[in-house]
Parts: C-alpha cells; structure tokens; sequence
C-alpha cells in the first residue's frame, strides 16, 4: 500500500504536503454537519447514539416505574405523557410501546450505529494508517441515513396511535395487524421505514469499513498485524453486510402484508371477531427472516466491544494481548457461527426437533470461541503491570459480564432447559448482561480511552470511577437477581404481576430493581455530562501517547486535521502487541525491528 | 411535591460531586499527576478485590433471598420435568463452577498484578498447548451438556404416549379456550371461516366428530398422573402455552398447530399442602407479546384425581347443544331430530 492516499469524494488530496489540511478553506457546514471526516462522522454517530441512548434509558426508568409500584400512580407523569398516562398511570398499550421502543433504540440505534459507526468511523483509518475511509462520501450519507430514521423513529413517538408495541422483535401477525394493537397501526409503518433507513445506513457504513480496512492499509500493515479493535469491526462489518438485508427484505414484506393485503406472514385469522381473507402464510417464516439477521445482531452489538477490551486491556497491562492469532480466529469463529444458530430463538415455537438440536449443537459450539477470548484475556492480566484507567476498568466489568452472562447462554442454548426458560426473565437476564450491559461497557471502555484522541482532552477522573463504580454495582444489582424470577418462570413483557398467584411473591424485587435502576440511569448522566464537559473544559493532552499505546492512532498530533497524519503516513514494522518486549515498556507499530530483536 | 423534592436532592448530589470531581483535578495537579495516578491505581485494585469478595457473598444472599420464592424447591409438578430440574441443576454446577474459576482468576490477577515499583510485566505472548487445553476441555464438556439435553429434548418433544388425553386449547386476545374431544376422542374439525357468533372456535359442526366436543373457557381441567397432549392453536396473533410449574412452554401461532405434552403429577389440592398456599392455583401464562392484554391472559389449570375429573367432564354439556340449543335432548323440544342421521341436523351454512 502507497503512503501517498487519494480521497475520493472531497478536494483533499492528502500526501507529501505536510500542512495540507490548513490549506482547503472549511465552513461550519462542511466541518461540522456534512463532514466528510470520519473522525468527525464518528462525533456525530457518538453524540446520536448518546441521545438515543438518553431517551432509551429513560424510557426503561418509566416502565420499571411500573414494573416496581404497579399500585402507585404518579400525577406528573401525565405531565408528560397526556393520555398515556391517565391519572398518573402508564396506560398497558403504552408500557408496550416504551419496551418496544426501548428494545428498538438501544439495539439498533445506541449498540449498532452508536457502538460500530463510532469506533469503526474512528478507529479504522487510524489504525490501519489511512486519511480517511475509502468513500468519505458514503461515509457521510450512512450518517445522514441514520439522522433520518432517527428523525422518523422518533416522529413515530408523537403519532395518535402511539408508537411500535409489538417488541423490538416485531412478530407478525401482531405487528402485521392494526386491529389487533394500537401500535400496530401508523406506528408500526414508521417503525419499518425507519428500520430500512437504519438498514441502508448500516450497509452503506459496513461495505465502507470493509474496504477500507482490505485496501487503505498502511505500508507494512499485513492484515495479521492488525490490531483487535479493527479485526473485530471488519468481522462486524461482514456480519452486517450478509445479515441486514434479510431483515430488508421481511421488513418489506411485512409492509406489504400490512398494507396491499399480501398473505406472507399470516394466515387463518380472526382478530376482533373480523375473518381475515389471509391464507397459506406462515407466521413463522418471518421469525425465520428476522432473527437470520436478529442473532448475527447480537455479535454486531459485541464483536466491537470484544476487539476494544482487547486492546485497552492489553494496553493496560503493559502485555502483548495472549494468543494474538486465537483472538483472530475466534472472532472468525464467532462471526460464522453467528449465522448458523438463529433458530435458538425458536425452540418454543414448534420447529422441526430435529431441526432444534442441530441448532443446540451449533449454538453450544459458540461458547468454545467464546471461552477461548475469556482465558486469553485472563492470561493477558497475568503477570502484567496493571493500570486501572477508567477505560481498563470498563475492558475488565466486560469481562466479568461477559462471563457471567454468556454462561447462562449455556441453559438457554441448550432447547429442553429453553422449555422452560424462554421469554422469561432469565432471559431478560441473560441479553441484558451479555450483550446489553457488557457491549455498553465496551463502548464506555472505548470512550474512556480514546476520547483524549477525539477532543484532545482527557475525562474528568473522579466522575469516571464514579460512573464505573455505581454502573458495574447497579448492572449486577439489576440483572442478578433476575435469574430467578426467571427460574420462577416470570414471563417477560407484563405490565403487572400483581394478580398471578405463581409471579406476585417477586415484587418486593421488582420495587428493589427498579430503585437501583433509577440510579444507575442518574449515573449515566453523570457520564454524559461528564461528556460535555470535558469536551470543552477537560484537563488537555500534553503527550501525543498517553497511555503509551503501540497502535498508530498515537502517532497522529494531539488534534490530528483531515488526513490524520500531516506528513507521510508511517510505515508499520511490526504487530499491535509489543509491550513488555526485550525489556522495552512499549515498541509503537512503527518503530522498525532492531538487529538484537528476538522473535517470537 | 416529593418528585419536586427528590429532583432537588439529584441536583445538590450532581452538583456536590461536579464540586469534588472538580478540585479533585486541582489537588492531582498539585500533589503531582503521577502520584495522584498511582494512588487511584492502589484504590481501584482494592476496590476490585472488594466487588470480587462481596460480589460472592451478595450473590449468596441473592440466593437465600429468592431461591425459596422461585417454584424450584418444591420440585417440578410434572414428570418429564424432573429430568429438566436435574438437568438445570447440572448445567448450574458446570456453569457454577467454570463462573467461580474465572471470576477469581479475572479479579485476583487485577488486585495482584497492579502495577508496582518493583515490578514489570513479564512478556508472554502465546502458548499453543494452554490455548489447546482451554479449546479441548470447554467443547467435551459442551458436548456432554449438549448430549444430556438432546435426550430429554427429543422425549419432551416426542409424540405424547398413545394412552394421553387430548385438549385442544385455543389462544386468543386475551384468553383461552380448551375443547376436549368427547366419547368418541377425536376433535372435530376447524375451519377458521365458520367462526361467528357463539361459534367463537369455528367448529366445523359438518364433522360428525365435532358433536360430541366439549367447550369451556379460562379453565383447564385434567386428571393427575396420566398423560396430557395439548394441541395448540391461535385465533389472531401469537400467543404462547407458558406452564411454569410443569416446566414447559409452547407457541401458539395462527394457522399452525403445535402439540405438547405433560403429566402432572400432583393434584391442585397436593400442591396447596405442599407449598403451604392454600391460594395455589396450576396458572398458563401467556409467554408472547400478544397486545395490550398480554399481562392479564391468564388460564387456571385443576389438576383432579381421576375420578374428580370423570366427574367433571360428565357434568359439561357439548358445545354443539350450548350452541344450537334446540338440538339438545335435554331440552326435549325436537326430539324427532335426534333420531335423523347427522347430516340432516346441521346447523345452517354460510
């Protein structure tokens, strides 16, 4: 690969001229809002992905709300929420669009475009050496994608009907039919166009990453001297790319059953006491098609946070990361498997048994790559000489997530222990560990340790150990206890437990989670002003390697321009992970290999 | 006034801790970045410590706490789900153990390899046969779990033993319905397009099969110890047969129907002595986002003796006499159409 890069799409024409970037003149229009930048089309994906994030937090508050005092009633609500929340009592319809809408936008809108359009936007061409993306046009518009599902997902809010309230998951033919749920009506529509949106934006996002990273590497950079953080967002780029357009294509179908009277999903219906004229679809098919995309979804969520932890926890023991070619390859595996055990998501719905356990076999298959990863990041702790920056501290509550969560993956794998255990709160448990909680520790890892390279400015300390202390507490505080409401067989998605004889004796927990929520969700705001603030006022960086790092994102100026390094890009001689090497503290990847170097 | 009162307390609590976080930063300047640095590195190893030790002792009191409230203890109320109770059980020491193991090692080697003076990291870059050894064992012992759940998935999942009852229940928004198949023990057929009016299943009453089908609503009954196999089916969007205490759990999807199979294997009234409850009640729930009344699409299961439930079933009328009335020889209003053949005595056709 040359040094010499040519953007496409914009008139830089980075290379030799080492002030290039102070040359072409940049309005507040071209900079800020339709940058071509990555590093700034990342800002815009985090600071969406924030506020998405924000809203989705905030509407778990309100339903926990009435998950924990189903007897209270709370007369400001109705400040707010108007008829939703008829005398200060959330409405059932409106529970469900809340936990539909809270799905929908941490999933899709915070843990996909927040987590991978940030650090794969950033992270990518810094990394592999390169100016930019391979297309900063298409860079661009994948943002700008994204900002109008946003815009319509979040007009679907203020509709008279009321927002999506089937679940993120959108089974047909409760989501196909208007008759059979409010949210089911101009809701759902909006809830599809903005879905496809989303969709195009991912592909337009993926099919860039992928490129970039196969084609814009510096010299010397082989793909196996790539740091983690970019093999995991090549592997969930790839992901996104085969699995998306699946779910495109039910999204559009369901759209067309909903509105131009197709028969794909649904079939043999009678929804209030109307006979529908649908026959020979299959309800199923559509859970075949959502969850083909849905369960590689969930690596998309975590591959990301994977390869960050791997590297900031590397980092910070002052280690090479262990097995640098098994972390490759069980990502590899991971990224496989990931499209070969959807139909775990369907044990209960009567599939083929046969069928069934060759997905339990598929599904337990996952867990070796996945102990692998944890044993690697355990011996990379071994013997290191740890430094708990805020960003290391999130790597490690990661790992301990991961563990946790990804064992119960194990019970629910496994389809005759899923008899029981589906849709209850042990599975609420499990997602929510694992790749809810875990993949936003990733993503507050990621923050912590490379803003100073987004702003050139560290975050406030104290409010970070804060942040982390209160938020890994509170996660386990939350969701521990939830395994046994599952075991109870708590079903998931009730409004209110009061009147089961089998689910009542648990709500003295439930009032306890949701208090513990509330401040987990206040800390969160601690962390995002913390944000704000230190954007603006946060204490410089002095150093171009604060955490003596050996990735060639540190070997950028503090406040690196469009084009990222102002002189030649620098040729890479070596792999991400030597530290501790030779009596060397860290050897940067650009640094060429002495004479005396022994190899390993 | 309270929600207006505990905002106010948020915000001095935000505001005391922007104060601290704030001179924090200046006091690290002063007392030096490097020491300040190390002194937060010593705190958060032991921090780390600690979340591990009392992590362990929480996670304990979590199970004193709840494990008495889950249905767990007293046993599953059906056969096939004592397999499923052993098997959760094994998974829980596999998982149990594997969890303990590297939640120690994860938290004990950040307390102990913190950084020091004295110390450096020891370069250990990769080791074929560690990583070997980490492969090979996960994937037996996976294999063992996998082996353990197919044979009890394959039994739960098998065809119901031939001597089981049959109850067709019925999911709707937001109820349930069973039909039993009568003397004859065969389920009339269904046609989605007869359903109208107090025909609120869409019997095909054409089907000889269906005269003697018996309706009841919300309430299941069947006897204890024998086989029960539920055909499952749904009226509009996806509902879902959740039986916590029997350990099983199926869809119910329009237009497909799904089969389950169970035997109970305590009465209603047994499981009131042994839970001490004398309000337990066998309960379906719904376990599929069906709308706005998901929450509240609760079945009541009563699990009798036998002799209990020949009792009950001889009390319940057929649904095609609770429909066409007139039909019925109880009534003794036409009496002479008893006698015709079926097929002259159906009820009139869309």
């Amino acid at each position: 690969m040359s040094s010499v890069a040519t953007l496409h799409g914009g008139d830089v024409h980075a290379g030799h001229d080492a002030h290039h970037e102070h040359h072409h003149h940049e309005t507040f229009i071209t900079k800020y809002v339709f940058s071509q930048d990555h590093k700034m089309i990342a800002k815009q994906f985090l600071v969406t992905g924030m506020i998405w994030a924000i809203i989705g937090g905030l509407f778990s508050v309100i339903f926990r709300l009435q998950l924990g005092y189903p007897e209270s009633t709370f007369p400001w609500l109705e400040n707010f929420l108007g008829h939703w929340a008829k005398g200060g009592k959330l409405q059932p319809e409106f529970y469900y669009a809340l936990v539909t809408m809270h799905g929908t936008i941490l999933v899709f809108f915070v843990l996909t475009a927040g987590l991978s359009g940030t650090f794969a936007n950033f992270l990518i061409p810094l990394q592999i050496g390169a100016r930019d993306m391979a297309s900063p046009m298409l860079n661009m518009l994948s943002y700008w994608f994204f900002f109008t599902a946003s815009i319509i997902m979040f007009s679907s809010l203020f509709v008279q009907t009321g927002p999506a309230s089937g679940g993120w998951t959108i089974y047909p033919p409760l989501s196909a039919l208007g008759d059979a749920s409010e949210g089911s009506k101009i809701g759902m529509d909006l809830w599809l166009v903005s879905m496809a949106m989303f969709i195009v934006s991912s592909l337009l996002g993926g099919l860039n990453y992928i490129s970039t990273i196969l084609n814009l590497r510096t010299k010397g950079m082989s793909m196996t001297r790539l740091p983690l953080t970019v093999w995991a967002l090549f592997f969930t780029a790839v992901l996104g790319v085969l699995s998306f357009p699946v779910l495109l294509s039910g999204a559009i179908l369901l759209l067309f059953d909903r509105n131009l009277g197709t028969s794909f999903f649904l079939s043999d219906i009678v929804v209030n006491g109307k006979i529908l004229p649908n026959e020979g679809g299959s309800a199923i098919l559509f859970q075949h098609l959502f969850w083909f995309l849905g369960h590689p979804e969930v690596y998309i969520i975590l591959l990301p946070a994977m390869g960050m932890s791997s590297e900031i926890i590397s980092v910070n023991s002052r280690k090479p990361i262990f097995g640098y070619m098994a972390m490759v390859g069980s990502l590899f595996a991971i990224a496989i498997l990931a499209f070969l055990v959807w139909a775990h998501h369907m044990f209960v719905t009567g599939l083929n048994p046969f069928l069934g356990s060759v997905f339990v076999l598929l599904t337990l298959l996952i867990a070796v790559p996945s102990a692998i990863k944890v044993f690697n990041w355990l011996t990379t702790l071994w013997r290191g000489s740890i430094r708990f920056t805020p960003g290391m501290l999130f790597a490690i509550g990661f790992v301990s997530l991961f563990i946790s969560g990804g064992l119960t993956g194990i019970f629910l794998g496994n389809s005759a222990l899923d008899l029981h255990l589906h849709d209850t709160y042990f599975v609420i448990a499990h997602f929510h560990i694992v790749m809810g909680v875990a993949s936003f520790f990733g993503m507050f890892a990621g923050i912590y340790h490379w803003f100073p390279k987004m702003f050139g400015r560290y975050l406030n300390n104290t409010m970070a150990y804060i942040h982390f202390w209160v938020t890994i507490v509170g996660a386990y505080l939350i969701f521990w206890p939830m395994h046994y409401e599952g075991l109870a067989g708590m079903p998931r998605r009730y409004y209110d437990y009061s009147s089961w004889e089998s689910f009542k004796q648990f709500g003295g927990l439930n009032e306890f989670i949701s208090f513990v929520a509330m401040i987990v969700f206040a800390v969160q705001l601690l962390f995002v002003f913390n944000f704000f603030y230190s954007m603006y006022k946060g204490r410089k960086v002095t150093t171009p390697n604060p955490w003596g790092s050996n990735t060639l994102e540190w070997t950028t100026p503090i406040n690196p321009g469009h084009g990222n390094w102002p002189g030649e890009i620098p040729e890479v001689y070596r792999g991400a992970y030597d530290y501790a090497k030779d009596g060397h503290e860290f050897i940067p990847q650009n640094t060429p290999v002495g004479d005396d170097e022994t190899h390993h | 006034m309270k929600e207006f009162l505990l905002v106010a307390l948020g915000a001095l609590v935000f505001v005391v801790v922007f104060q601290i976080a704030k001179a924090s930063e200046y006091v690290s300047v002063l007392k030096g970045e490097e020491k300040t640095r190390r002194q937060n590195n010593r705190i958060n190893a032991f921090l780390l410590l600690g979340f591990l030790i009392f992590g362990f002792i929480g996670a304990w009191y979590c199970n004193e706490l709840f494990y008495g409230k889950t249905l767990f203890p007293q046993g599953s109320a059906s056969k096939e789900g004592e397999g499923w109770d052993w098997m959760f059980m094994l998974t829980t020491v596999v998982t149990g153990i594997v969890f303990v193991i590297t939640q120690v090692a994860l938290f004990w080697f950040s307390f102990k390899y913190q950084e020091k003076d004295n110390t450096k990291a020891y370069y250990f870059a990769h080791s074929t046969k560690l990583e070997l050894i980490w492969t090979t064992i996960p994937a037996i012992v996976l294999c063992a779990l996998v082996a353990v759940g197919l044979k009890y998935w394959f039994k739960a999942t098998g065809d119901a033993p031939k001597d089981a009852i049959v109850v067709e229940v019925t999911g709707h928004q937001f109820g349930w319905e069973f039909r039993y198949p009568g003397p004859d023990k065969v389920l009339g057929k269904k046609n989605f397009k007869l359903t109208k009016g107090a025909n609120s299943l869409g019997v095909d009453f054409d089907d000889p099969a269906s005269l003697d089908d018996i309706h009841v609503s919300g309430t299941m009954h069947i006897p204890v110890n024998k086989p029960v196999k539920m055909v499952i089916n749904a009226q509009d969007v996806i509902h879902d047969v959740g039986l916590p205490h029997f350990r099983l759990k199926m869809d119910a999807v329009p237009g497909i129907p799904t089969t389950q199979w169970f035997t109970p294997r305590y009465t209603t009234e047994e499981m009131k002595q042994m839970t001490h409850n004398p309000d337990f009640t066998y309960e379906i729930s719904c376990d599929q986002m069906c709308g706005k009344g998901h929450f509240s699409m609760r079945g009541i299961i009563i699990v009798e003796s036998e002799a209990e439930y020949k009792k009950w079933l001889a009390t319940q009328k057929p649904e095609y006499f609770t429909i066409y009335k007139d039909r019925d020889p109880a009534n003794k209003v036409v009496t002479d159409t008893i006698a015709k053949p079926i097929t002259q005595v159906l009820p009139e056709k869309k």
